[in-house]
């Protein structure tokens, strides 16, 4: 058989793909093939994301035993499921597995910081976690003072950064 | 009125449409997977009535389990709905606006899936419209939302600004001179992600493809935007370019023309056929040298789906018969 879509070499890959219930059949020669981005999922074309993100968990963490992991105390996923799927359970999944979903997090994005829209209804809890990331953010301010030699900021930005810790004002 | 997947916008020989799609959740309420049917009809309640609340009697309110499978797949044939959605049966919901302009899937993979749709390359638009009403929701609804990692969503790569922007273009000439892998590559590097029409797990057909922002969390809405729509003017010059040595190519030029001609006398039309062939029309069409306008092509892209053609038509319900009726529709359109 010729190949459907070039209609001039041999076919020799054959793809079955069931698409809204319809069945296409298509054949194709190995150069098409790969055209249409079928010898290599990676290429772009049929990557499944979710997949992908279960797997990069997956290689990052030991599993943990069904028994002893903790769960998520609104929706009772474990951290597990997490993995096994791809997908979180609910909103307190993140704020319950935040520290082991943030390295992966950071390999899908290259971020762990949001910028952009935010929501008026952000909970207060959230709120008062963002304590660290003030100092984060002043550390680095310091830094770049310190390097522009403006060491009168810096001294200063240090004194703020001191405050915070020492659980001043939120 | 004329639908915006028919209409010739902004760049509109090579940009079909703009979507921008928002995924938001409420914060108190396990996200759809984990919820049983009353569980997501009370989602599904709560977003409606804070829509309704405000000035949108513009939009219909459809639960899926009322739609046939044909009617389902139409519309995500249309791209209304993602094709997963179309599965979705009790406890899924969809809003529709009048002109089709805007789509609210409920109790998709998140609880609320907004979609804004334009004609041609309509990003900073669709975003404006999009915004508008997620603020509005915002008002009424607790969002789940972070101020560390920003919306929060079922998968977590739409973690972030949860906005996916993406633009269909028709690549009919860089798909024949072998392109598209390497353009997939070089935009994956920036970002982006190139797909066929369908989405996720797609492939091309009739040369159409899907380009979108694939980073979501650290960018803002406005730098995907930007970044987006400079790559897709740039696609846009290329294309133009190598249809314009194509359609000089007496070979190529000659594909074209008989593609015309089989569109124009077929008596059966399978819909790989067909999309094979109104590419190339289309290509004609766009550079000038095929007489039929664009957006009568666009048209006929949309309806001669297959669950579409079967919607209008109720004979239509096998391969045979359809591929009868859209040869026919096909002709008549084009004589």
């Amino acid at each position: 058989m010729l190949c459907q879509n070039c209609g001039k070499n041999e076919a020799t890959t054959h793809i079955k793909q069931i698409i809204n219930g319809d069945m296409a059949e298509s054949h194709l020669c190995s150069e098409c093939a790969s055209h249409l981005g079928y010898s290599d999922v990676f290429s772009g074309f049929g990557l499944n994301l979710s997949e992908l993100f279960g797997g990069l968990l997956g290689d990052t963490l030991p599993s943990i035993s069904a028994s002893s992991a903790p769960r998520c105390p609104r929706c009772g996923t474990s951290f597990n499921d997490i993995v096994r799927e791809g997908k979180v359970g609910c909103a307190e999944c993140y704020r319950a597995f935040y520290d082991k979903l943030l390295p992966s997090i950071q390999r899908i994005h290259g971020k762990i910081k949001h910028s952009g829209k935010t929501s008026h209804s952000v909970p207060a809890e959230v709120k008062v976690e963002t304590k660290e990331e003030k100092i984060e953010k002043l550390r680095q301010q310091m830094n770049e003072a310190v390097a522009k030699q403006e060491f009168e900021q810096a001294a200063k930005i240090r004194d703020d950064i001191k405050a915070l810790e020492e659980g001043g004002e939120n | 009125m004329s639908k915006w997947y028919i209409e010739k916008g902004d760049q509109g020989d090579v940009v079909l449409s703009t979507r921008i799609r928002l995924a938001r959740n409420l914060d108190e309420i396990p996200f759809p997977a984990r919820l049983d049917v009353n569980g997501k009809d009370k989602v599904n309640s709560l977003i409606k009535t804070a829509l309704f609340e405000n000035d949108s009697k513009d939009f219909s309110y459809i639960e899926m389990k009322d739609l046939t499978r044909r009617q389902a797949v139409s519309l995500a044939e249309r791209h209304l709905i993602s094709p997963e959605f179309a599965a979705k049966k009790d406890g899924s919901a969809l809003m529709l606006s009048g002109d089709e302009g805007v789509s609210i899937m409920l109790c998709e993979e998140d609880h609320i899936r907004l979609q804004v749709m334009k004609a041609g390359l309509a990003l900073e638009e669709a975003y404006d419209i999009a915004d508008k009403i997620d603020s509005l929701l915002d008002s009424r609804l607790n969002y789940a939302f972070d101020e560390r990692i920003g919306y929060l969503t079922a998968c977590p790569t739409n973690l972030g600004t949860a906005m996916r922007a993406s633009v269909m273009l028709h690549l009919p000439a860089l798909t024949r001179c072998g392109q598209i892998n390497r353009l997939a590559n070089t935009v994956s590097k920036l970002g982006l992600t190139i797909r066929g029409a369908y989405g996720e797990g797609s492939r091309s057909s009739g040369d159409i493809y899907q380009i979108s922002n694939q980073i979501t969390l650290g960018i803002t809405e406005e730098t995907a935007i930007a970044n987006l729509k400079s790559i897709v003017l740039q696609l846009v010059g290329q294309e133009r370019a190598a249809a314009a040595k194509m359609v000089k190519n007496p070979a190529d030029e000659d594909k074209i023309f008989r593609a015309y001609g089989i569109l124009k006398h077929a008596r059966l039309l399978s819909t790989e056929e067909f999309m094979e062939l109104i590419s190339l029309v289309r290509l004609g069409a766009a550079r000038g040298i095929i007489d039929v306008n664009i957006e009568k092509i666009n048209e006929l892209i949309v309806n001669m789906q297959p669950a579409t053609v079967s919607v209008a038509n109720e004979n239509a319900d096998t391969a045979a018969a359809r591929d009868a009726v859209r040869a026919t529709a096909v002709r008549e359109a084009l004589a």
